[in-house]
């Protein structure tokens, strides 16, 4: 392996930005009147050392045909590159030029509570024209992410990447490595988007199912998907309609680019700093080699394509060399529209760019009632049973459901979508919860919506090992079950039936280096994003128990369900959410109060 | 496919012996205390009859006493040579020994007649499942299979428990200590509004439209609109109609308190108000919602001032033809308890309009469209009709716009 300082390649990892000359060249508050004179820039500047200044202002941005306002930091979106040493202490300084409040969250660093930048939870936030000052010991390495946890400030620009250097050698090595921040830029404001979705269903959705399309669906399956007042085609919210997807501040026209000498190992750090995208990442005619997700290191494997949920982060290492250049192809979930990027062995090298596959339809898996799908919705068919992939027919407890459901399939009439029996009491039933997953499966095993038949080697949690045993050990001492609950219809989202308005004096609460293994399920058709601050979690994943996957956050499934180990190890209170910015604004989010070593509530 | 799945269970059986570090796998077979207390065994057995009952309300075949604990050597365990290795082994290694006393192989899962069952725990990207012909076999065995507890049976050891006291009580006030009872519920109360789903302003014009018939020509409008929350709302409508160059035929306006009921219905009640006509103020109450295979209803029922009881039931259905192109075919029925001459309403079915409208969303917000409607009064409402000299059956060919913000 060729040792190289991985830190000069960063600057030319932003792509284009390395030839504007820009980068570096002053300070990012020299260059305050340019950032409001016009738009910020695109990519991103590295910061580092001991003392490390934010500067949250209001800016505009342009890609493409689209040009609105926006919230940059130090001047650029995403904003600077945070890269630290683990071992050292940082201090973070949060300015804030905004006319409002602010905030940042450094997302999956295991930092004091009080400093983990939650208004109304860690703290108050950030007044307009004060400096927050977060100082903390750096804890691990890895790659990880800081964003506004302010209202809807990170759709507007208010993100970046961070990234620890080990303090020892670092298992993965790499001739080059590269930053790759995935995100949205829309015109529209993030308040009109949310608008949008309360007052329109399906309002950004225009790959709807419809009199003249091409879906595989039968009349039948129709029928059935209107007569459950639902969509197979509603797989994110947010489309290309809105949005367009971008690369380090870098839409598909803007040619980011990243250099390689044919045969080094350059490592992608994968950050999903999207406010509602997953992303399904391929770069054809390439394999990579995923070797950290969440910032954790895991056992290599090799794939041609995964999905990345918002929020989430993975590491790949690839090795370019037989052709000039290859294509970065991120493609959104729903297939509406994509990122691009290219890494080429010589400035203005291109691939070819693929086109748009077709939009993926959910399947009977996705409404929760897995194994019941036996080839009844087209190619979706069989993928929703997952078997493919390495999933098991664990779940499949008609039990509960009785068996009218299995004999009436032709015709679903026995279908129940709302069957409120199966709920937990303390889930609360009400207008805001429009369907129960009758046979919520686990559902590790899924590559995530639309990758089950693809014809190439894909990801998913059940091929996650952590790379090194961890400490952990221990039985979880009791299990607990959260249900993500929604109403696609009305935009409502909530955990257990209950926005967050009516549990905000109720936080679930662990007793200090408490184990527990929490059950999610997931009663929508949607995935969710789910994260938890200040904590890694471990995938129940079917690895042995120390080598459970650590995550800070787990996509649930649509109508599946998902397990993880926590140890609750770090006091205080911590926001639980799910990372759909929108989600959590309609009131999926939750505090989880960790108490004190000695005993005292924190 | 018999000796395919032997070898792979033979493969799984030995490779998480192998795989699985000791220690973790025999968490509570403390080497130290070879043998399981009395209490943990009885624990296993009432664990193992559960499990055992599930398993014979399937139908399997699950012999009487399969929970006795087995001989002391059993229980000691040669994992190598146990049956259940046909079990998800993934989650053995969790240091939760789901075998403790139970004796699986009596279980004859090998038995289960399709070797699903021993398939289940098995990685099934090996597996060739267009064997399996799902398809075609919902078979019994299928059906009543709960696979679930078969992998995660482990889970059964972990109890379903709430938080114990050590993790407190009451409201999340880490914070408090650090920032100030003031500073923090006064975040605390701006992220609770933030999260909250927010009040909004919708105004929809659902038919603005210009109606041409034989002879004449006129005017309809049919806007609605709110401002709330996720339950709550207050709601508006209003409906009229004219000819050109004539007094405004029929207008009212209603203002409801509107109330999320189910998911996908409102609760409606509140007033009407006739603003054509004699004086008629009306009681309203009604449920607006979207029913089964997206129709747009509105039922509602009225009280006059004058005790008169009508009712109205109003239908719509988007059908989209394209992204854009929607067709919208729409009814309305209107109903009276009795006859209200003043008013030219027979008791009865007094009115039935059937329309289809062809609209183009430029934007969601914005569709032109084209449609035409139907018009018939019925029984003695026809009558009434004829007597003012009126033609009970009416059509309309219409051109609008439907538009909300």
């Amino acid at each position: 392996m060729i040792a190289v300082n991985r830190r000069k390649f960063l600057g030319a990892g932003a792509g284009g930005m390395g030839l504007l000359g820009l980068a570096g060249a002053m300070p990012a508050w020299a260059r305050g009147a340019d950032i409001l004179a016009g738009n910020a820039r695109k990519g991103l500047d590295e910061l580092s050392g001991p003392n490390i200044d934010l500067t949250v202002a209001r800016s505009a941005f342009a890609t493409g045909n689209r040009r609105g306002g926006a919230i940059a930091v130090n001047g650029t979106i995403p904003g600077p590159l945070l890269r630290l040493q683990e071992g050292t202490t940082v201090r973070l300084n949060v300015h804030n030029q905004l006319e409002e409040d602010t905030s940042i969250h450094w997302h999956g660093l295991l930092v004091p509570f009080q400093l983990d930048g939650v208004p109304g939870v860690s703290f108050p936030g950030v007044k307009p024209g004060e400096t927050f000052t977060a100082e903390f010991p750096v804890r691990q390495s890895g790659t990880y992410w800081w964003h506004s946890h302010s209202g809807l400030q990170e759709q507007a620009g208010h993100y970046g990447a961070i990234v620890v250097d080990p303090a020892g050698p670092d298992p993965v090595q790499a001739d080059r490595e590269y930053i790759v921040v995935l995100s949205e830029f829309s015109a529209m404001s993030p308040h009109t988007i949310f608008d949008k979705l309360k007052k329109g269903e399906g309002y950004f959705n225009y790959n709807q199912n419809t009199w003249t399309d091409d879906y595989p669906l039968s009349g039948e399956d129709r029928r059935m998907w209107a007569k459950m007042r639902m969509m197979p085609t509603d797989i994110l919210d947010v489309s290309s309609a809105a949005y367009t997807y971008l690369l380090n501040g870098h839409g598909p026209l803007d040619n980011l680019e990243y250099l390689f000498r044919p045969g080094e190992r350059v490592r992608l750090r994968f950050i999903n700093a999207g406010a509602m995208t997953f992303f399904n990442i391929r770069i054809p005619g390439l394999p990579m080699t995923i070797v950290q997700a969440d910032g954790q290191n895991v056992e290599p494997v090799e794939v041609d394509e995964f999905q990345i949920g918002v929020a989430e982060t993975y590491d790949v290492v690839v090795t370019p060399g037989a052709q000039q250049a290859y294509t970065l192809v991120a493609e959104s979930m729903d297939r509406s529209g994509m990122g691009i990027a290219t890494l080429a062995s010589a400035p203005g090298a291109r691939a070819a760019i693929p086109p748009l596959r077709d939009p993926p339809l959910l399947t009977m898996a996705d409404m929760g009632m897995s194994g019941m799908d036996h080839g009844s919705s087209g190619d979706a068919g069989m993928s929703g049973m997952d078997h493919g992939s390495g999933g098991d027919m664990a779940g499949m407890d008609h039990g509960s459901s009785g068996q009218s459901e299995m004999a009436g399939m032709a015709g679903m009439s026995g279908m129940q979508m709302r069957d409120t029996s199966l709920l937990p009491s303390d889930v609360k039933v009400g207008p805001g919860l429009d369907m129960v997953s009758m046979n919520p499966v686990d559902r590790m095993g899924d590559p995530g919506i639309g990758l089950a038949d693809v014809p190439h080697r894909t990801l998913d949690y059940r091929k996650l090992r952590a790379l090194t045993p961890h400490r952990e050990g221990r039985t979880p001492s009791r299990r607990m079950e959260i249900h993500l609950t929604g109403n696609m219809e009305r935009y409502m989202w909530s955990f257990d039936g209950k926005k967050f308005s009516a549990v905000s004096d109720e936080p679930i609460r662990f007793a200090y280096n408490e184990r527990v293994r929490v059950k999610l399920v997931n009663d929508t058709m949607m995935a969710h994003p789910i994260h938890l601050h200040g904590h890694f979690f471990e995938l129940v994943n079917g690895a042995p128990a120390d080598r459970q996957p650590l995550k800070h956050t787990v996509i649930l499934q649509p109508g599946g369900s998902a397990q993880f180990d926590l140890t609750a190890d770090e006091p205080g209170d911590w926001a639980f959410h799910c990372h759909l910015l929108y989600h959590m604004h309609a009131g999926m989010f939750q505090i989880v109060t960790v108490a004190n070593p000695d005993g005292s509530e924190a | 496919m018999k000796i395919r799945i032997a070898s792979l269970l033979a493969s799984v059986a030995a490779g998480s012996v192998l795989a699985s570090p000791a220690a973790a796998q025999h968490a509570r077979h403390s080497p130290a205390e070879p043998q399981q207390s009395a209490e943990a065994q009885a624990d296993a057995k009432t664990k193992c009859e559960q499990e055992a009952d599930r398993h014979r309300a399937m139908g399997h075949p699950v012999a009487d006493g399969a929970c006795e604990p087995a001989a002391q050597s059993e229980a000691a365990m040669d994992h190598s040579e146990m049956d259940h290795m046909a079990m998800d082994h993934g989650s053995m290694p969790q240091g939760k020994p789901a075998e403790g006393g139970m004796d699986q192989s009596q279980m004859n899962h090998g038995e289960m007649g399709q070797a699903e069952a021993a398939s289940s725990s098995m990685d099934h990207g090996q597996m060739d499942h267009s064997q399996m012909n799902h398809g075609r076999t919902p078979s019994q065995d299928m059906q009543g299979m709960d696979h679930s507890a078969m992998q995660m049976g482990s889970d059964a050891d972990i109890p379903l428990l709430p938080p114990p006291p050590e993790a407190g009580s009451g409201p999340a006030r880490a914070a408090v200590a650090i920032w100030g009872e003031e500073a923090m519920n006064e975040a605390r109360r701006e992220l609770v509004r933030e999260t909250d789903g927010g009040m909004r302003f919708w105004f929809q014009g659902d038919r603005l439209e210009y109606r041409a018939r034989e002879g004449k020509e006129g005017y309809l409008w049919d806007i609605q609109g709110y401002y709330g929350g996720d339950i709550d709302k207050f709601w508006f409508k209003s409906e009229g109609e004219g000819s050109f160059g004539e007094p405004i035929e029929d207008a009212e306006v209603q203002a409801l308190w509107s109330r999320a009921i189910a998911p996908f219905f409102d609760f409606q009640a509140g007033v009407r108000q006739d603003l054509t006509g004699p004086e008629r103020t009306h009681a309203v109450i009604g449920i607006q919602g979207i029913a089964p295979y997206q129709f747009e209803v509105d039922v509602a029922a009225f009280v006059s001032n004058k005790g008169d009881v009508t009712a109205r039931f109003e239908g719509e259905l988007d059908q989209r033809i394209t992204q854009r192109l929607i067709l919208q075919p729409r009814a309305e029925i209107a109903l009276s308890a009795q006859d209200i001459p003043e008013l030219g309403i027979g008791a009865g079915l007094d009115r039935i309009e059937a329309g289809l409208r062809l609209r183009y969303e430029f934007a969601r917000e914005f569709a032109p469209y084209v449609g035409v409607s139907q018009e018939w009064r019925i029984g003695q409402s026809a009558d009434f009709a004829r007597a003012a000299g009126e033609d009970p059956s009416v059509t309309n060919y219409v051109v609008g716009l439907r538009f909300w913000f």
